[in-house]
């Protein structure tokens, strides 16, 4: 465990509607680990979808109502963590061009920005830490989802986090950077092309000898295990928080 | 023009994904040119790359916010040194141009160095149709023409032919039987080749570049094809598109550097042509008549547009088709026109029709794969979202019907902006899914929303507690 900071981060979590609506177990651990790291967690109520299926599909006036809940919720934060780098990217990079020059939203979203930080990112770089004092006794190989390694440019950090872990044995997964094929509304508009990148992606994760395939985020992740359960793998699909959260006492999802 | 079926993606892709030899030779194949270009950058340092890769979007940047300063010096040049410059706004004025000349000088036979241009106006059916045989001297493009196909990639046309399929095609049209291995084949193409060669009239060939302070034409090759097509014939026609232009000679040196790296993982390639104009009275080779073609066929209209401009600074090299996930399971064939793959899906659109093209834009999982190998750091899922908005949201005239999606985006805010509703909804969901869920996941299912994910991946079920129901009980149990 880090050592102990004389003064209390703080951070607010948005916590993505995949989480919320889906997988609380990510969010109730998203929540443990940052208060275990001695940050002072808040959960700003009025928030759901940072807008993001909106967006890519083409609707920018709808994502846009969603940025400006989204924003005026969160503007007050310190730090802003995300579980999903997806969702951060969206925050960070998008939000500011859905308003015009002269929207007062556009500076609001120009100023939340720059606190908007992916979940591993924000362990790494700004509390510093990277043992988190997880244990996990498997082999378990990592994959790089690609808004978070190509938007936000971070691969080094869920990485180090998962060599810290006691008793975990991180194993590389060949054509890491390779898309899974989920794309969000891309795997149901094109479900065949989605699927062929799919079972590449899942040929690659069995060629390791690796129980568990982590990433950090739900999207790609629940993608990944669609597949695997579907065709009754033994391997597990899990989100970084889950690794870092004292996984050996959780049940399987 | 070329056949336009961007329109058939959705039914052309399909039939690729089922093509199983296709996809075993894709996975192959496209693998090879992506290790190799990682090879390539790897020899000479990231480090270097990554500078000439700046370098070189800034001149493009440059060139294309200049584009008429240079496209006057460009044609002051040719023109100086004997050439003919003319403008072709559309394909028909391209291909009307071409033919004019062909009939003043009574041209018949022309070999043709290959360009992606002279496919965009469908050059060859044209020269057929006046009485001018075309016949391709790269040997890719040489046996596709043999089968009348289209390109498969931008700088290897015949990469979905084996050399199985090819020897077969060398049997079945030349009538030559037993060829297996690929020497045999391209000596065979050579040979039959060499007499064409000699005996045309007319060369065709594209750019890689235009050079405007020297107004030269330049053409790199791997096969020397090139060389011949612009100095055998009397009269040569190079056929280039607006945006192969560049500043100076050092500009070049960049390109150079950058494209055979990025497209086959070459250092350099074999052959680098500079043509200046028609030859000269102390030279012994080369056409007496040039003329330059310098062709819009829609470019304009990216030009015009502030974020998809930037497709003008690509220089055809094919890596972002190489290394996208998407083209190496549809392959070429499937964007229904000249330019497959990412960059395709942007600039096929526009030059085409963006209704038409409307499946194009989402056909990607927007990984960014693309942005990251592209030598001139072209931004392509920012260009597709750009294009997915205005085929939502867009004028009149880019705006597809997309009913259902906008009432799914209408309803999918509504939800979403509203906290309560969303409990609501959610429990509702909740109590309707219970007879369906099996071990906490939902399987296969008829149910329309869903069957397009549930048919190959199992959807989690809905817990009963979301995360927020969590944090308020958690807090109040805080506060106890």
């Amino acid at each position: 465990m880090s050592k102990t900071k004389n003064y209390k981060v703080k951070a607010s979590i948005f916590i993505t509607c995949l989480v919320d609506q889906l997988f609380p177990a990510v969010g109730t651990g998203l929540v443990s680990v940052l208060k275990k790291a001695g940050v002072e967690v808040t959960f700003p109520k009025n928030q759901t979808c940072c807008g993001q299926p909106l967006f890519n599909s083409g609707f920018r006036k709808d994502a846009k109502e969603l940025a400006k809940q989204n924003i005026e919720e969160l503007a007050n934060s310190e730090y802003i963590v995300v579980p999903s780098g997806s969702c951060a990217a969206m925050m960070k990079f998008v939000y500011k061009d859905l308003f015009g020059e002269n929207d007062k939203m556009r500076s609001m979203a120009s100023s939340l920005s720059p606190k908007v930080y992916e979940f591993s990112e924000f362990i790494v770089k700004i509390l510093g830490v990277t043992n988190v004092g997880a244990t996990y006794r498997e082999h378990v190989t990592y994959h790089p989802s690609c808004h978070l390694l190509r938007e936000q440019q971070v691969d080094m950090e869920p990485k180090a986090l998962l060599d810290e872990v006691c008793g975990l044995v991180l194993e590389k997964l060949e054509d890491e950077t390779v898309c899974c094929g989920f794309g969000g509304t891309f795997s149901v508009k094109y479900p065949g092309i989605s699927e062929a990148m799919l079972m590449d992606k899942i040929q690659r994760i069995e060629e390791t000898s690796a129980s568990t395939v982590v990433a950090c985020d739900l999207s790609c992740l629940m993608h990944i295990d669609g597949a695997l359960r579907r065709k009754k793998s033994p391997i597990k699909a899990k989100h970084l928080i889950e690794i870092l959260d004292n996984t050996e006492s959780l049940p399987d999802r | 023009m070329a056949e336009i079926n961007t329109d058939q993606f959705p039914q052309a892709s399909a039939k690729a994904l089922n093509n199983q030899q296709l996809q075993e030779y894709l996975t192959r194949s496209m693998g090879n040119f992506d290790s190799a270009r990682k090879q390539a950058i790897e020899d000479v340092s990231q480090e270097i790359w990554e500078g000439l890769r700046e370098k070189a979007r800034q001149i493009k940047k440059h060139t294309i916010e200049n584009l008429d300063y240079y496209l006057d010096l460009l044609y002051e040049n040719v023109t100086r040194s004997g050439g003919f410059v003319h403008f072709a706004t559309t394909d028909g004025q391209a291909r009307d141009i071409i033919g004019h000349i062909s009939k003043n000088r009574g041209l018949t036979k022309a070999i043709k160095s290959k360009s992606m241009v002279s496919e965009e106006v469908g050059l060859n059916k044209y020269l057929e149709s006046v009485g001018v045989e075309p016949i391709e001297t790269d040997l890719g493009e040489y046996i596709i023409q043999l089968v009348d196909e289209t390109p498969f990639h931008i700088i290897a046309p015949a990469l979905h032919k084996t050399r199985q399929q090819v020897g077969e095609i060398f049997a079945e049209k030349l009538n030559r039987p037993g060829l297996n291995t690929i020497e045999d084949m391209a000596g065979t193409a050579r040979e039959i080749l060499r007499d064409k060669l000699l005996s045309a009239d007319l060369g065709i060939t594209g750019a890689n570049f235009l050079v405007a302070e020297t107004g030269s034409v330049v053409l790199v090759t791997n096969e020397g094809n090139g060389r011949f097509c612009t100095s055998k014939p009397n009269v040569h026609i190079a056929l280039v598109g607006m945006e192969k232009l560049i500043p100076s000679i050092e500009d070049l040196s960049v390109f150079i550097r950058l494209l055979p790296k990025a497209a086959t993982g070459q250092r350099i390639t074999s052959y680098t042509t500079h043509v200046f104009g028609p030859k000269t009275l102390s030279e012994e080779d080369g056409p007496d008549e040039f003329h330059l073609i310098i062709v819009d066929n829609g470019r304009s209209k990216l030009l015009e547009d502030p974020v998809l401009r930037e497709a003008l600074y690509c220089i055809r090299c094919g890596a972002c088709l190489n290394t996208c996930p998407i083209y190496r399971k549809v392959g070429g064939h499937s964007y229904g026109w000249v330019y497959p793959g990412p960059i395709g899906a942007v600039v096929t659109p526009i030059m085409t029709g963006l209704k038409k093209g409307k499946d194009l834009p989402f056909a990607s999982s927007l990984c960014g794969a693309c942005r990251d190998v592209c030598p001139l750091k072209i931004d392509i899922p920012h260009m597709l979202l750009n294009m997915r908005s205005k085929l939502m949201e867009g004028t009149s005239d880019q705006r597809k019907r997309g009913v259902t999606e906008k009432l799914a985006s209408f309803a999918y805010k509504k939800l979403m902006i509203n906290v309560g509703a969303l409990s609501i909804f959610r429990y509702i969901a909740y109590l309707l899914q219970k007879p369906f869920i099996r071990n906490g996941y939902l399987g296969k299912t008829s149910i329309p929303i869903l069957k397009n994910w549930t048919n190959s991946r199992d959807l989690p079920g809905i817990p009963k507690k979301r995360f927020s129901q969590i944090w308020e009980e958690d807090q109040f149990k805080e506060q106890q």
